[in-house]
């Protein structure tokens, strides 16, 4: 990584042991509280979504007859059956599983693209640019919500990773905007230059030089992507113009207990919670990482209270020092 | 603002004008390929024969017989030339719904748009000045929440929530039906407002203010701001001439774009609520397979676009001194 060989050329000039930046970076991590919960949910809700359900009694296809619409607690169902006597838990878990799978694959899918499309726009310049970015903003100017509404019917029957490449097309022209941007201001730093004449050919640099270098856009951009992509997802799959029948998200969950909300709110509250939790964990995964990321945060800094002891105050000021090395070799 | 900005928005002009064409052309394509009309004439009892279902078609201009740049280049000419954007599935006049249906969404977006821009910008400043204290802490775990949530859930647990309390606020339709005399009708008019306005404010407001606690963060640590205090003026004023005026800048293009672009984006409000506005008519126009309305919204929300962007940069020009050429 390019960014690991520059923090640690310049680290190798100080006299002192330095960290590595990735080092660096999950420290910062780590002491942000909010963020460690946010990954310890999705790595739950991910485990609880593929393992529970081979453990639990009933099976997201299976019809409890002597219990239909019960609420949660009763005839051994966790968190109630809906009208047709599926077990809400088992439903829900399966829901989870397809929400999930979207929004991972769905989120870096979505921030590759801007990636790509930005520093190629970027850095060729002239009339790549201008074609991408002409591009770009005709799809802002396009009506998503419709456009994806529009095609829906002629998907209803394909399979439902196409959908998630429509949300993902559909999803990063604001990030890429971004991600030009930076790649203008990184075309021209030396060691760009110093790849360009020494041979390396163009996708080569913006893959190996350019975009290594605002990793941390990118990283931020994904997690936060994954919660986009999830809620777009459940906001076609609320009208039917997402996940079809034999499929089931946590959209479509939704949109099935709606009319029930106030009589039976186990059948929509139980797939909203978990909508929640999957939105809320990916934006503290997001904050936490821009906080790692960017020392000039004041989140970054540490900023404990009360130190324990002498010696993790001591820790701390060390690791000051170390992000302001590391920030020096990123901006030099 | 010279002669140089007037050129440079009369360029930005141009430019969207001709991305609305292309989107809205692209919108008529895509729906004439996509959607199927005559799926509506042949799935009733007993089944029309095929010739009238095509002569219908044919009297809106959606005869699959007819090539589809043909029917293209009927419905770019009536609307260029007569401003006519055709006539609906069910024969009524795409003009004349559009436009009841754009007064009902203004009407329940206006208030909530206001109400949620200026709450918005004051919390996130608000925040922003007591960064990590608990009231920052508490509105930023809130608001992650709420941006969590999609819309349609927000609106029914808005709706279970009071139900729950013995429904004191009504909130199907516009009004009610058994109001009557003016002054009934515009009371309940007003209450059936409270719970979407309430929806859609707790969206708007909590998106704003996390980009509005952003930025003033950025102008807080700026050094004009501690000039303007070591110059003497009162820590108040001075955040609130120098910091905020400043911080709300890069904020504007978002609210402008976010405020014009509600009026078809209101979506989901709108059908919880039951507001017959352009919103719903998204979904509904899709679902009974219309395509001279879904087309007619394609225009409407491309030329909102146009709007909103030529809007965000009148703002910008107007806020920033910086653009003045």
């Amino acid at each position: 990584m390019t960014t690991e060989a520059v923090a640690g050329a310049l680290a190798a000039d100080e006299p002192t042991k330095s960290r590595g930046r990735g080092q660096l970076i999950l420290r910062r991590f780590v002491r942000n509280r909010l963020a460690l919960v946010g990954i310890a949910i999705l790595v739950l809700l991910l485990l609880g979504a593929y393992v529970l359900p081979s453990i639990l009694k009933w099976q997201y296809t299976d019809n409890d007859w002597n219990y239909l619409g019960t609420s949660p607690g009763q005839g051994g169902h966790l968190l109630g059956t809906n009208h047709s006597g599926q077990d809400m838990l088992a439903v829900t878990l399966r829901g989870l599983q397809k929400s999930l799978v979207i929004g991972l694959i769905g989120g870096p899918l979505t921030t590759f693209i801007a990636a790509v499309v930005g520093a190629a726009a970027g850095y060729f310049g002239g009339w790549i640019d201008r074609a991408l970015m002409w591009g770009l903003e005709l799809l802002l100017v396009i009506p998503g919500f419709l456009l994806l509404a529009t095609i829906s019917p002629k998907l209803a029957h394909v399979s439902w990773l196409i959908f998630v490449l429509l949300l993902a097309a559909l999803g990063w022209m604001i990030t890429a905007r971004v991600v030009r941007s930076m790649t203008l201001t990184l075309k021209d730093r030396e060691y760009v230059l110093a790849a360009k004449y020494m041979g390396v050919g163009s996708m080569k640099i913006i893959f190996r030089h350019i975009l290594p270098n605002m990793a941390s856009l990118l990283i931020v951009d994904a997690a936060v992507q994954i919660g986009l992509i999830v809620l777009g997802e459940t906001s076609l799959s609320y009208f039917g113009f997402g996940i079809q029948a034999p499929d089931i998200s946590l959209g479509t969950l939704i949109a099935d207990g709606e009319p029930d909300a106030i009589t039976s709110p186990w059948m929509f509250f139980v797939p909203a919670g978990f909508l929640v939790l999957i939105g809320l964990c990916s934006a503290f995964i997001g904050d936490g990482l821009r906080d790692a990321f960017d020392p000039s945060a004041s989140g970054a800094k540490a900023k404990v209270k009360l130190p324990a002891d002498g010696e993790s105050d001591s820790q701390q000021v060390e690791i000051v020092s170390n992000t302001v090395r590391a920030e020096e070799g990123l901006a030099s | 603002m010279g002669r140089g900005m007037g050129r440079f928005l009369l360029k930005r002009a141009i430019n969207y004008l001709i991305l609305t064409f292309i989107a809205s052309t692209g919108v008529y394509f895509l729906a004439s390929y996509c959607l199927e009309p005559a799926m509506n004439l042949l799935s009733r009892h007993p089944r029309p024969p095929m010739s009238s279902v095509y002569s219908v078609l044919a009297s809106q201009n959606l005869d699959p017989r007819v090539p589809v740049v043909e029917r293209y280049w009927t419905w770019l000419t009536q609307i260029l030339f007569h401003g006519n954007f055709g006539t609906m599935i069910d024969g009524g006049s795409v003009n004349a719904e559009m436009g009841r249906r754009i007064f009902v969404s203004t009407e329940l977006l206006l208030l909530s748009t206001l109400i949620g821009s200026i709450t918005g910008v004051m919390l996130g400043a608000w925040n922003a000045l007591r960064q990590y204290r608990p009231s920052d802490r508490i509105s930023t775990i809130v608001s992650y929440a709420i941006i969590a949530m999609p819309v349609p859930v927000i609106g029914i647990t808005l709706r279970t929530i009071d139900n729950w309390m013995g429904s004191p606020i009504q909130y199907t339709g516009l009004d009610d039906p058994n109001a009557h005399g003016v002054v009934a009708v515009v009371l309940s008019n007003m209450q059936h407002l409270i719970l979407p306005t309430l929806t859609l404010w707790l969206v708007q407001v909590t998106l704003f203010s996390r980009y509005q606690r952003s930025t003033m963060l950025d102008v807080l640590n700026a050094d004009f701001l501690r000039t303007a205090r070591a110059k003497g003026l009162p820590f108040r004023k001075a955040i609130v001439k120098h910091g905020l005026r400043t911080a709300v800048i890069p904020v504007m293009p978002l609210l402008v774009y976010n405020i014009v672009l509600l009026f078809v984006g209101a979506t989901f409000t709108e059908k919880l609520f039951g507001w017959h506005g352009m919103g719903e008519w998204t979904v509904d126009t899709i679902t009974t397979n219309d395509i001279n309305s879904v087309a007619a919204i394609g225009v409407f929300t491309s030329v909102l676009v146009l709007i909103a962007g030529l809007l965000s940069d009148l703002v910008y020009a107007a806020l920033d001194p910086r653009v003045r050429v």
